[in-house]
């Protein structure tokens, strides 16, 4: 049976990991490399690093990061943050990414999402979608990084997600920017409504704050995977507990 | 050594990276004189099956691969590396394949008939053919999870030829092998521990032949 994916993700700025990583046993805890180190070792089902800073000085950094993770990490490795072009994909995936996840160019431009999956494939296009709850209730998809409060756009999520699907998204990473940072929970009516709506892989983000919320999300969001940062960088719990607690509550996950 | 066969799709050095881990030495290249001498050759493979089946013909690659899998020496297809073995795919029309093995790539049922979602993306459990031990699986687990990415599969015209199958709406072939000519559906070289033993399983196979 197809195992539910757990998925650290690292925010990453000029080469460090940005946010506090709290390691024990790190030589570096800003070091990117380090940290997916540690997660391969904990069995972590694949890795995202978002490249928060994504400024063109700092593109070299960051394929620096992916080709030494590569190097090292054999698992999935998906990188996020200032994709543009489809060069940038090309030299992201040379580097030794496996997939992109993009947000902002494919709202810009949605033929970018069609050019991108027939040149490099589906399976390596993640399309990022951060949802925000507008006061009529819609939920509004927001452009230009929506962890610093990005911009509203015309569009609505599930819409948006079921277009992202048909133009050849190969897997929507969806993130709730009302919770994301709360670890309050995913918001899972959200999260549920994309997985019944598009037939590609869901990874639900924003709000883990422990495990049932992991659960949560897999289960009655339907998600395919969670992805969760500061839980797993803190050391609230690690990968391999978080798999244990899934499998005691009869989610397939691999462990 | 071990060749890596490089005919422009995709990043080899996961690949390449995942065979030194595994403690053989391989090389990306897409030099016939190369695939010729090496002891053992590996067809990988991501994206279209079409994109991938011009790529190797585009750089005169069809033989050279033909040889080294007629050769006797140890191969290994990995992912559209084993779709392209088959005689042909419906991927994007009909597209021919290599025709090494007998049999065809068909894409998964749609998620509105099985609930499941294409592409099959993620960490699925092999299961092993009773009786027919496979020479890549001597360290693995049981029933070890690797990771897949893909929309389509092989059904093999001799089912002799599959040695360990994966679930997801149907039972599809993730492991087969022939004599000397191995394939997989999944990415061992993206697989954790499990999947490194495999690549060391197929490297130590040609080791033991020389």
């Amino acid at each position: 049976m197809l195992a539910k994916r757990i998925i650290p993700c690292l925010d990453v700025a000029d080469g460090r990991v940005v946010k506090g990583v709290n390691f024990l046993g790190l030589r570096d805890a800003g070091d990117p490399v380090e940290i997916a180190k540690r997660y391969d070792e904990e069995e972590a089902d694949e890795l995202v690093f978002l490249d928060i800073r994504a400024s063109t000085d700092n593109r070299e950094t960051m394929l620096d990061v992916v080709r030494r993770t590569a190097e090292q990490v054999f698992m999935p490795l998906c990188v996020g943050g200032g994709i543009r072009t489809i060069e940038d994909i090309r030299t992201l995936l040379a580097a030794g990414a496996d997939k992109v996840s993009i947000n902002t160019p494919a709202l810009l431009n949605p033929d970018f999402i069609d050019e991108s999956a027939s040149r490099f494939g589906s399976q390596c296009i993640v399309v990022a979608i951060d949802g925000k709850r507008a006061p009529d209730g819609r939920q509004v998809v927001h452009s230009h990084g929506g962890r610093d409060g990005g911009r509203a756009t015309e569009r609505e999520v599930i819409s948006w997600a079921m277009e992202a699907e048909r133009r050849g998204a190969g897997e929507i990473l969806l993130t709730s920017m009302d919770r994301d940072g709360t670890k309050d929970g995913f918001n899972i009516p959200l999260t549920r409504a994309v997985a019944d709506a598009v037939s590609v892989p869901v990874i639900a983000s924003g709000g883990a704050g422990n495990l049932e919320h992991l659960r949560e999300a897999l289960v009655e969001g339907g998600a395919d995977a969670a992805l969760a940062a500061s839980i797993f960088h803190f050391q609230e719990c690690t990968i391999r507990e978080a798999k244990e607690y899934l499998a005691k509550h009869n989610v397939p996950v691999r462990c | 050594m071990i060749a890596i066969t490089d005919y422009g799709m995709g990043n080899l050095r996961s690949a390449q990276k995942g065979f030194e881990q595994a403690g053989h030495r391989a090389v990306v290249t897409d030099d016939p004189a190369v695939i010729h001498d090496a002891d053992a050759v590996v067809l990988p493979g991501v994206g279209a099956f079409k994109d991938c089946y011009e790529g190797l013909c585009s750089r005169g690659l069809v033989d050279p691969v033909k040889e080294a899998a007629a050769s006797g020496k140890p191969f290994l297809g990995i992912c559209i590396g084993l779709q392209l073995l088959f005689e042909e795919s419906e991927e994007g029309g009909v597209s021919p394949g290599l025709g090494i093995l007998p049999g065809r790539v068909v894409r998964f049922p749609e998620a509105k008939q099985t609930g499941l979602k294409v592409p099959h993306m993620g960490w699925n459990q092999l299961k092993r053919v009773p009786d027919r031990a496979c020479k890549l699986l001597t360290e693995a687990e049981e029933s070890p999870y690797v990771y897949f990415v893909h929309s389509y599969y092989a059904q093999p015209a001799d089912e002799s030829l599959v040695l360990a199958t994966c679930e997801y709406g149907v039972e599809f072939a993730a492991l087969v092998g022939r004599g000397n000519v191995y394939a997989v559906q999944f990415h061992p070289e993206k697989s954790q521990t499990q999947g490194i033993g495999i690549l060391r399983s197929f490297g130590n196979l040609a080791k033991a032949a020389e």
